[in-house]
C-alpha cells in the first residue's frame, strides 16, 4: 500500500482507481487538460539546450566521419549498472536537465552479447574494434545466447527459407524488440510500489501445480523484480532515488527516462520505442505551471533535453543488418495526439512541445515522431503538425479512428507503425514473407529462380507458354499455405528461445504480468504481386524459360490495371491478397497463445528483398527494389496522389492490425502557392485519407532536385540533418546507402502538372 | 430553368488527375479533356490536341470523381481542363449538373477559343455557365496579331467571352502565360491589365511562367517544337509582369 509520502507526490491529482492499482490510463483520463489553442505559447531553445545540442551535433559529425560509429565497448557487457554516470559533455554536465546514457560516453555503443555473441563480435570488428577474447570464451563456452538456442533447434527447411531469402529479417541474432515498457509507471508509482505489485503477482502465479507455464512465469517475474531493483541502483549512480513517485515535472520526466534507459541498456531490439508519454507528462508540467514553480521556457527545456536523449540512442550492428534497416534507426517511436474513448481530444500543450523540438533542435529521425490522427482533432493542432511536416518531413501520421476500436485510447506504437496497448501487451514479431518470390515459386514448382535451389515444396510447375490466371492462383494459394506454415513455425521457435535466453526483464517489469501477446507477421512485395496477378488476369503474360525449364522472364502483351490508381479491378486483388495471407497465418499454432496479425510494411528492406527477387510478371526486373510497404509500384500511379491514397485506403486495417505503411512525397510547389495554402491543403488531404479508413501515412515535402543535390553533396551544412520519411521511420538522407538513396529518388514524387 | 440533360452522354478524356492544387480553389480533381483548336507554340499538353483519349459517360465519370469528396470538405472540387473543355460543352454541363446536385464546387479551365455569340452555341454556353462556379480563363495575348501568330486563332471572341462572363456575374480567374520575348511586351501587358480592370467579376489574376516540361511530349508526337531557344522567364521578369498586372491586388 502507498504511504503518506506518495500522497504528497500526488497532490492535486484527481481520481481513485489509479491509486488502488497500477492504472496509468485512468490517471491520464482523470487529470489531463485538453488544449485546442495554437502554437503561440511555445518557447525557443534555452542557452543550455543550444550548447548541449551543439556538442551532440559535433559528435554526430565525428561519428559520420569515422564511418558511422564513434566509439564501441569491447570489454564491458552492457547491463543496468555496468557503467558509472555518463554525460553528453563533462564540461556542460550541470546543464543537462535529464541525465543518463547507455554507456559512459555519448554515442559509444554498448557490447550486447545475449542476442548472439557472433553478431556482437562482428559488429566490433566491422568498425576496427577487437572484443575481449575472454568474452568470446564466456559466451561460447558457459553461456547460451538466443542465437545459439535458435540455431540448435532450426530445421533444414527453416535454414533454407532464410538462405533463399523468401523469409528475411528473422530476429535470430539480436533482440526482437517491439516491447514498450510502460515507462510512465516509474514516474507515477515509483519502483517500490511496482516491486510490491510484482511480488503479489508472483505469489498468485499457479496453484502449486508446477506446469511448464507456471514455472516459466514464476521465473520471469523473479527476473522482473531483479530488474526493478537494478533500475533503482542505476538511478542512484546519477544521484536519484526513484523508489518513490516523482514529485514534480522534472522528476517525472527523469523517472520516465530512467525506465526507458533500463530498456536500452539491457536490450538491442530492432525497435526500442518510447511510447505514448506526451499527455502523461503534460499533467505534471501543467501542475507545476499552475503552481508557478516552472515557466514555459523551463517546461520546453525538459522536453528538449528528454528528446535529445532519444536522439542519441545507438546500438552496435553488423553490415547485413544495416542493409536491411538503413540509416541506424532505433525506432524510439513516440506518440502525440489521439482522441479519448470519451470523445475528448487528447492533445495537450505537451504534444506541441514534442513537435516543437523539431524546430528548437532542427529535423531529426529520432524519436520517430508519430501523430495519432483523426479529422476530429483540434484544427489548430492539425495545422501545426502539417506545418512541421512541411518544414521538416520528420513526422508520420496514423489513424486513431481505426486503431482505437482495437487498442483503446492508451496504445503506443511499438516499432514503425504497429499499435500495442501500453503496459498491457507485448509482441512476438519478426521478418517478412516475400510474397513476390512466393508467386515465382508457385510458377516454378518451388524452385528459386535466383539460387536454382528447390526451396519450396516440389509442386508441379506451370509448363504452358502463356500464364493462365486460374492455374496461377491455384498454385499460388498452395505455395502461400506452405510459406505461412514455415514462417509461423520459425517465429514460434525464435520467440521460445528469446524468452528463454534473452528475456526482456526490464521492459516486462513495467508491463502487467497477465500480458496479452500478439504474433506479428509481415508481407513484402505486396504491390508487385497485385500488379503481376492483374497482368496475368487482364493482359497476356508469356513465360521465357532457362535451359532447365524454369521461368526467368516474362513478356506482357497488352495493358492491365495497376494498384495505385483507385481502379477496383487491381485494388480488389490487393484486398484479396491481404486477407488470404492472414487466413493462412491464422491457421497455425502460435507460441504462448499469441494472437496472429500481419502487416504490410517493409522499412528500407525493400531494397534487399528486391535484390533476392527475380523478374516478375508486372514488368519489374530482377534485382530492382520492391516498392516499400503498401506503396504502389514505381511508376504505377497514373492519376495522382489521391488516387494512390484511395487504393491504399481500401486495404482493411482489421486484416493488418500490425500496420499498413504508406510513404508519399509531395513537391512543395504542388501543395499550394503559399505556406498557408500548403498547410491547409495537407490537412485536407489527411482528413480525407484517414476518413476513408486508411491506417498510416509518411509525409515528405520536398522536390527530387533536393535529394539529388544531397546525394551529390552530402558535405553541405544544410544536409547534415536533412531528414526524410521512409517506410515506417525517418532517416537522415545522407546516412542511407547510395543504393537506397537512388531508390528513394526514383520513387514517385507528386508534383505540379 | 430546367433542361433535358443526357447523363449518359460520352466525353473524350485525355487524363484524370486526382490531386490538383493549382487549378482552382483548394484540392481539385482535374479532368483533362481531349481536343483543342488552338495550336499554342508553348503548349505543354500537345497530346490532348487530337480527338483521342478514353471514353467516359458523364454519369460514370461523376461516380468515379465522387470518391474524392472526402478530400474537398472545406475547399476543393472538380476542375475540367484540357484540351479545350468548351469543345465538349454538353458533356461538361451534364457532369457539372451532377456535381451541383451534391453541392460540389465546379471550375472550367479554358482558353475560350470555341466561344461564339451564335445563338445556338451561346445557349449551350449559358446552360454550362449555370452549373459552373468558376471560369479560369487563359488570355494568351491582348494583341490580335500576336495572338494569331502564337496560337493560330483570333482573340476577339475570347475577349468577348470575358465580357459576357462579367456581364452575367460569373466568377473568373484570369491567367496569362508569360513567354519571354513573346507575351511579355509591356504595352500588351498594360492592355491586359486595363482590360481586366473593366471586368467586374475577376477574383484573381495569375502569371503562369512559361516552362519547358512539355517539350518531350512534342518530340514523342514527332512534332517540331517551335520555341526551342526561348528561355523560361527569370524571377525578375515574372515580378515585373506581376506588377504590371497588379496580381497582388486579387490575392484572397
Amino acid at each position: 500500500m502507498m504511504n503518506n509520502e506518495n500522497i504528497e507526490a500526488w497532490e492535486g491529482f484527481e481520481g481513485r482507481i489509479w491509486k488502488k492499482e497500477i492504472n496509468v490510463r485512468d490517471f491520464i483520463q482523470k487529470n489531463y487538460r485538453p488544449y485546442d489553442g495554437d502554437e503561440s505559447f511555445l518557447e525557443g531553445p534555452t542557452e543550455a539546450t543550444d550548447k548541449l545540442w551543439g556538442v551532440v551535433q559535433q559528435l554526430q559529425k565525428e561519428e559520420r566521419a569515422k564511418g558511422g560509429v564513434l566509439d564501441m565497448e569491447t570489454k564491458v557487457v552492457s547491463g543496468l549498472t555496468a557503467y558509472g554516470a555518463g554525460y553528453i559533455s563533462e564540461e556542460y554536465k550541470d546543464l543537462e536537465k535529464i541525465v543518463g546514457l547507455q554507456t559512459d560516453k555519448p554515442l559509444k555503443r554498448a557490447f550486447m552479447p545475449f542476442g548472439g555473441i557472433k553478431m556482437a563480435e562482428q559488429a566490433c570488428e566491422a568498425y576496427g574494434y577487437t572484443p575481449d577474447p575472454e568474452l568470446h570464451k564466456i559466451f561460447n563456452e558457459y553461456v547460451t545466447t538466443h542465437n545459439q538456442g535458435v540455431f540448435d533447434a532450426y530445421t533444414p527447411e527453416m535454414k533454407s527459407v532464410r538462405h533463399n531469402k523468401i523469409i528475411t529479417g528473422l530476429p535470430d541474432t539480436y533482440g526482437r524488440g517491439r516491447i514498450v515498457g510502460d515507462y510512465r509507471r516509474v514516474a507515477l508509482y515509483g519502483i517500490d510500489y511496482l516491486i510490491e505489485q510484482k511480488k503479489k503477482d508472483f505469489s498468485n502465479t499457479g496453484d502449486g501445480t508446477m506446469t511448464e507455464d507456471v514455472i516459466r512465469l514464476r521465473e520471469e517475474i523473479s527476473k522482473q523484480i531483479k530488474a526493478l531493483n537494478g533500475m533503482k541502483e542505476m538511478a542512484k549512480i546519477y544521484g536519484y532515488d526513484i523508489s518513490k513517485p516523482a514529485k514534480n515535472a522534472h522528476e517525472a520526466v527523469q523517472w520516465l527516462y530512467f525506465g526507458y534507459l533500463a530498456a536500452i541498456k539491457t536490450q538491442n531490439g530492432a525497435a526500442m520505442s518510447v511510447g505514448r508519454v506526451s499527455t502523461f507528462l503534460d499533467i505534471y508540467i501543467q501542475r507545476d505551471l499552475d503552481k508557478g514553480v516552472i515557466t514555459e521556457k523551463e517546461a520546453q527545456e525538459l522536453i528538449d533535453h528528454l528528446v535529445m536523449k532519444f536522439r542519441i540512442v545507438k546500438f552496435a550492428r553488423i553490415a547485413s543488418y544495416n542493409q536491411l534497416f538503413s540509416g541506424d534507426p532505433v525506432w524510439a517511436t513516440l506518440e502525440v495526439a489521439g482522441i479519448g474513448v470519451d470523445g475528448r481530444s487528447m492533445v495537450t500543450k505537451n504534444d506541441y512541445r514534442f513537435l516543437h523540438t523539431l524546430e528548437n533542435m532542427g529535423p531529426s529521425p529520432e524519436p520517430n515522431m508519430t501523430v495519432l490522427y483523426s479529422s476530429a482533432l483540434p484544427e489548430n493542432f492539425k495545422k501545426y503538425a502539417s506545418k512541421i511536416s512541411i518544414n521538416t518531413s520528420s513526422v508520420q501520421y496514423e489513424n486513431d479512428d481505426v486503431m482505437k476500436p482495437y487498442w483503446g485510447d492508451d496504445y503506443s506504437i511499438c516499432c514503425c507503425v504497429s499499435a500495442t496497448q501500453t503496459g498491457k501487451e507485448m509482441q512476438f514479431f519478426g521478418a517478412r514473407a516475400n510474397l513476390a518470390k512466393c508467386l515465382l515459386y508457385a510458377i516454378n514448382g518451388g524452385v528459386d529462380a535466383k539460387t536454382h535451389e528447390q526451396c519450396g515444396p516440389m509442386m508441379r510447375p506451370i509448363t504452358s507458354e502463356y500464364l493462365d490466371y486460374y492455374e496461377v492462383m491455384d498454385k499460388f494459394d498452395k505455395m502461400m499455405d506452405w510459406l505461412a506454415a514455415t514462417y509461423v513455425n520459425a517465429l514460434n521457435l525464435i520467440h521460445y528461445m528469446h524468452d528463454k535466453y534473452f528475456y526482456e526483464a526490464a521492459e516486462m517489469a513495467l508491463i502487467d504480468t497477465d500480458v496479452r501477446r500478439t504474433f506479428a507477421t509481415g508481407i513484402a512485395g505486396f504491390s508487385h504481386v497485385v500488379d503481376s496477378l492483374s497482368a496475368i488476369k487482364y493482359a497476356r503474360v508469356r513465360t521465357i524459360r532457362d535451359a532447365d525449364g524454369n521461368v526467368i522472364h516474362f513478356e506482357t502483351e497488352g495493358d492491365f490495371p495497376r494498384y495505385g490508381n483507385d481502379d477496383d479491378r487491381a485494388d480488389d486483388i490487393a484486398v484479396w491478397l491481404l486477407g488470404a495471407f492472414l487466413d493462412k497465418i491464422k491457421k497455425h499454432h502460435t507460441y504462448r497463445n499469441s494472437e496472429p496479425t500481419t502487416s504490410i510494411l517493409t522499412i528500407t528492406s525493400n531494397v534487399v528483398y528486391g535484390k533476392a527477387t527475380a523478374d516478375l510478371p508486372d514488368g519489374r526486373l530482377a534485382g530492382e527494389p520492391l516498392s516499400p510497404g503498401a506503396n504502389p509500384s514505381y511508376g504505377a500511379e497514373k492519376n495522382g496522389l489521391l488516387a494512390s491514397l484511395n487504393s491504399v485506403a481500401k486495404l482493411p486495417y482489421h486484416w493488418a492490425l500490425d500496420g499498413i505503411s504508406n510513404t508519399q512525397t509531395i513537391n512543395p510547389e504542388a501543395l499550394g502557392h503559399t505556406q498557408q495554402e500548403r498547410i491547409d491543403n495537407l490537412v485536407q488531404v489527411m482528413d480525407g485519407y484517414f476518413d476513408k479508413g486508411a491506417h498510416h501515412l509518411n509525409v515528405n515535402v520536398f522536390g527530387t532536385e533536393k535529394l539529388i543535390d544531397a546525394m551529390e553533396h552530402p558535405e553541405k551544412e544544410e544536409y547534415a540533418n536533412f531528414t526524410i520519411r521512409v517506410s515506417g521511420y525517418a532517416v537522415k538522407f545522407i546516412d542511407l546507402t547510395r543504393e537506397q538513396q537512388l531508390d528513394v529518388i526514383s520513387r514517385t514524387c507528386h508534383k505540379a502538372l | 430553368m430546367s433542361y433535358d440533360i443526357d447523363f449518359d452522354i460520352t466525353g473524350r478524356v485525355s487524363k484524370l488527375e486526382s490531386f490538383g492544387l493549382v487549378d482552382g480553389p483548394g484540392v481539385r480533381f482535374v479532368v483533362f479533356l481531349s481536343g483543342c483548336n488552338m495550336r499554342c507554340k508553348f503548349c505543354h499538353n500537345p497530346e490532348t490536341w487530337g480527338g483521342g483519349g478514353e471514353s467516359w459517360t458523364a454519369k460514370k465519370l461523376f461516380e468515379h470523381i465522387r470518391r474524392y469528396k472526402d478530400y474537398w470538405k472545406k475547399n476543393g472540387g472538380i476542375t475540367v481542363s484540357g484540351g479545350e473543355p468548351l469543345l465538349q460543352m454538353p458533356f461538361v454541363t451534364a457532369l457539372f449538373t451532377l456535381a451541383k446536385r451534391e453541392n460540389i464546387h465546379t471550375a472550367i479551365d479554358t482558353a475560350g477559343q470555341p466561344f461564339s455569340s451564335d445563338p445556338a452555341r451561346l445557349s449551350e454556353f449559358e446552360q454550362l455557365s449555370e452549373v459552373t462556379d468558376l471560369f479560369i480563363l487563359d488570355i494568351k495575348d491582348m494583341n490580335a496579331e500576336g495572338h494569331r501568330e502564337l496560337t493560330g486563332v483570333a482573340n476577339a471572341n475570347i475577349i468577348e467571352m470575358a465580357k459576357w462572363l462579367s456581364d452575367h456575374n460569373k466568377k473568373m480567374w484570369i491567367r496569362h502565360v508569360l513567354v519571354p520575348g513573346i507575351t511579355d511586351r509591356e504595352e500588351d501587358l498594360k492592355a491586359l491589365h486595363d482590360f481586366i480592370s473593366t471586368l467586374k467579376t475577376v477574383e484573381r489574376t495569375e502569371i503562369l511562367p512559361y516552362h519547358t516540361f512539355g517539350i518531350p511530349k512534342w518530340e514523342e508526337l514527332g512534332l517540331e517544337y517551335p520555341l526551342k531557344d526561348v528561355p523560361v522567364p527569370t524571377d525578375d521578369e515574372i515580378k515585373r509582369a506581376e506588377e504590371i498586372l497588379n496580381t497582388g491586388s486579387f490575392e484572397p
